[in-house]
């Protein structure tokens, strides 16, 4: 009975947080337009959670890029199909790794930086100050995040695959002799941009909207103490990546199901 | 860093942002050849339209002059009929065949041009006469299975008759 009680106990408590977790997002929708009329906070935060994550972004879509074209060459190779390794590594890039790899990066990034950022802000009690002076903490300073968060991914994840498109070209063409003509144009032939680009763009979308708002939820609801904030950082990161993987799989099965 | 710095900042991130979608949708997708601003609609009836789908190529002597734009079942034929876009370009005489072919062996499927020699052209809203349907394997090794039997019933018929 104790074993039962407590399972009972466990699952109230998880759909209390995950109330709770909706409730906040959906307070934080109707500080939108307050946010928006701030432009310069939103301008700010696309600052710190985009341009600050350009350079790890770049860096992983070149290697990636690299890897890729690498690794599906000799697998392509034994069947005689090295001409098709441009698509190959288009689509795995921009209809997955693209939008993934960056949230999961994004997350690690960013997610932790925003957590870190409103935690110790809960901390040094300056979120219980403002509410004080009748200052609306999340359009102030959590709307702001949100919206600098789902406009920076989505061209993070396009820089990732247009940058890893790139780097696979430098290693088929320059150093393994692909042919340059065949690898542009049978992508350019097989990749649709509305079906490919766009769904990898929207799913880019879904995951900048999950990474923030978790990132965000979890520094609101720490604990006000230093080992709070760093436990609310892991739990960020941890999160935010098994959504990803986890709507990664719905959406793929949504979009790509008929070939 | 002053509040220009981090604007103009912020700006070239987005521009970077749009540049790298222009280069995934023009250069690695198919966007540059999809404006379908000067082309004319002709359709064609096929019997079987096999495996082609919307926007596959429209070929003339390999050359690539349009694309497919619609297919419908038409429901008092019972035939498939295909929407073709044809570049404004390129004008054919008004007996050219179409045919449904494949690129390659295994390739996808494809509409080809042969044309004829008449002195008017097609015209925008036309339908192209004569088709020819695709290949339908089932079909063909239906054939080739009845071309073996009565091969091998009019040898086995031609042995007896041979015996008697």
């Amino acid at each position: 009975m104790n074993f039962v009680q407590r399972l009972g106990n466990n699952t109230l408590d998880q759909l209390r947080g995950w109330g709770h977790a909706a409730l906040f997002f959906w307070e934080m929708l109707l500080a939108v337009p307050a946010a928006l009329s701030r432009f310069g906070l939103v301008v700010a935060q696309i600052y710190a959670i985009g341009n600050r994550s350009l350079v790890i972004i770049l860096a992983s879509g070149l290697a990636v890029g690299f890897v890729l074209a690498l690794q599906m060459y000799y697998a392509l190779v034994t069947y005689g199909a090295a001409e098709s390794l441009g698509l190959i590594v288009n689509l795995s890039l921009v209809r997955e790794l693209g939008p993934v790899v960056t949230g999961l990066l994004f997350a690690g990034r960013a997610g932790t930086s925003l957590t870190a950022e409103i935690g110790l802000m809960k901390a040094g009690e300056q979120i219980a100050a403002m509410e004080l002076m009748a200052i609306d903490p999340k359009a102030r300073v959590l709307v702001p995040r949100l919206i600098g968060g789902v406009v920076s991914m989505p061209i993070l994840a396009v820089l990732f695959s247009a940058v890893g498109i790139l780097g696979a070209w430098v290693v088929a063409v320059k150093m393994i002799g692909v042919d340059s003509g065949n690898f542009w144009s049978i992508m350019q032939t097989q990749v649709d941009v509305w079906r490919d680009v766009g769904n990898g763009v929207i799913k880019s979308i879904v995951f900048g909207v999950i990474c923030t708002v978790v990132a965000l939820y979890q520094g609101f609801e720490t604990e006000a103490t230093p080992e709070g904030v760093a436990y609310a950082t892991t739990r960020t990161v941890v999160i935010s990546s098994l959504w990803i993987l986890g709507m990664d799989f719905i959406l793929t099965a949504l979009m790509f199901s008929t070939p | 860093m002053g509040k220009k710095g981090v604007e103009t900042l912020v700006g070239l991130f987005v521009l970077l942002g749009v540049a790298g979608l222009a280069f995934l949708a023009l250069k690695a997708a198919n966007l540059g050849s999809l404006t379908g601003a000067d082309s004319y609609s002709v359709q064609a009836r096929f019997d079987n339209i096999g495996g082609l789908k919307p926007r596959a190529a429209v070929r003339s002597a390999g050359v690539t002059v349009g694309r497919v734009s619609s297919i419908v079942l038409d429901p008092k034929t019972f035939q498939g009929v295909v929407t073709l876009d044809i570049e404004r370009t390129y004008n054919f005489p008004k007996d050219t065949a179409a045919k449904i072919l494949t690129a390659g062996l295994l390739g996808d499927q494809y509409v080809g041009l042969e044309p004829g020699g008449d002195d008017k052209n097609l015209v925008a809203g036309e339908t192209i006469a004569q088709t020819q349907s695709a290949v339908v394997l089932e079909n063909l090794i239906g054939q080739f299975l009845t071309t073996q039997a009565d091969d091998a019933g009019s040898a086995s018929g031609a042995a007896s008759g041979a015996k008697k």
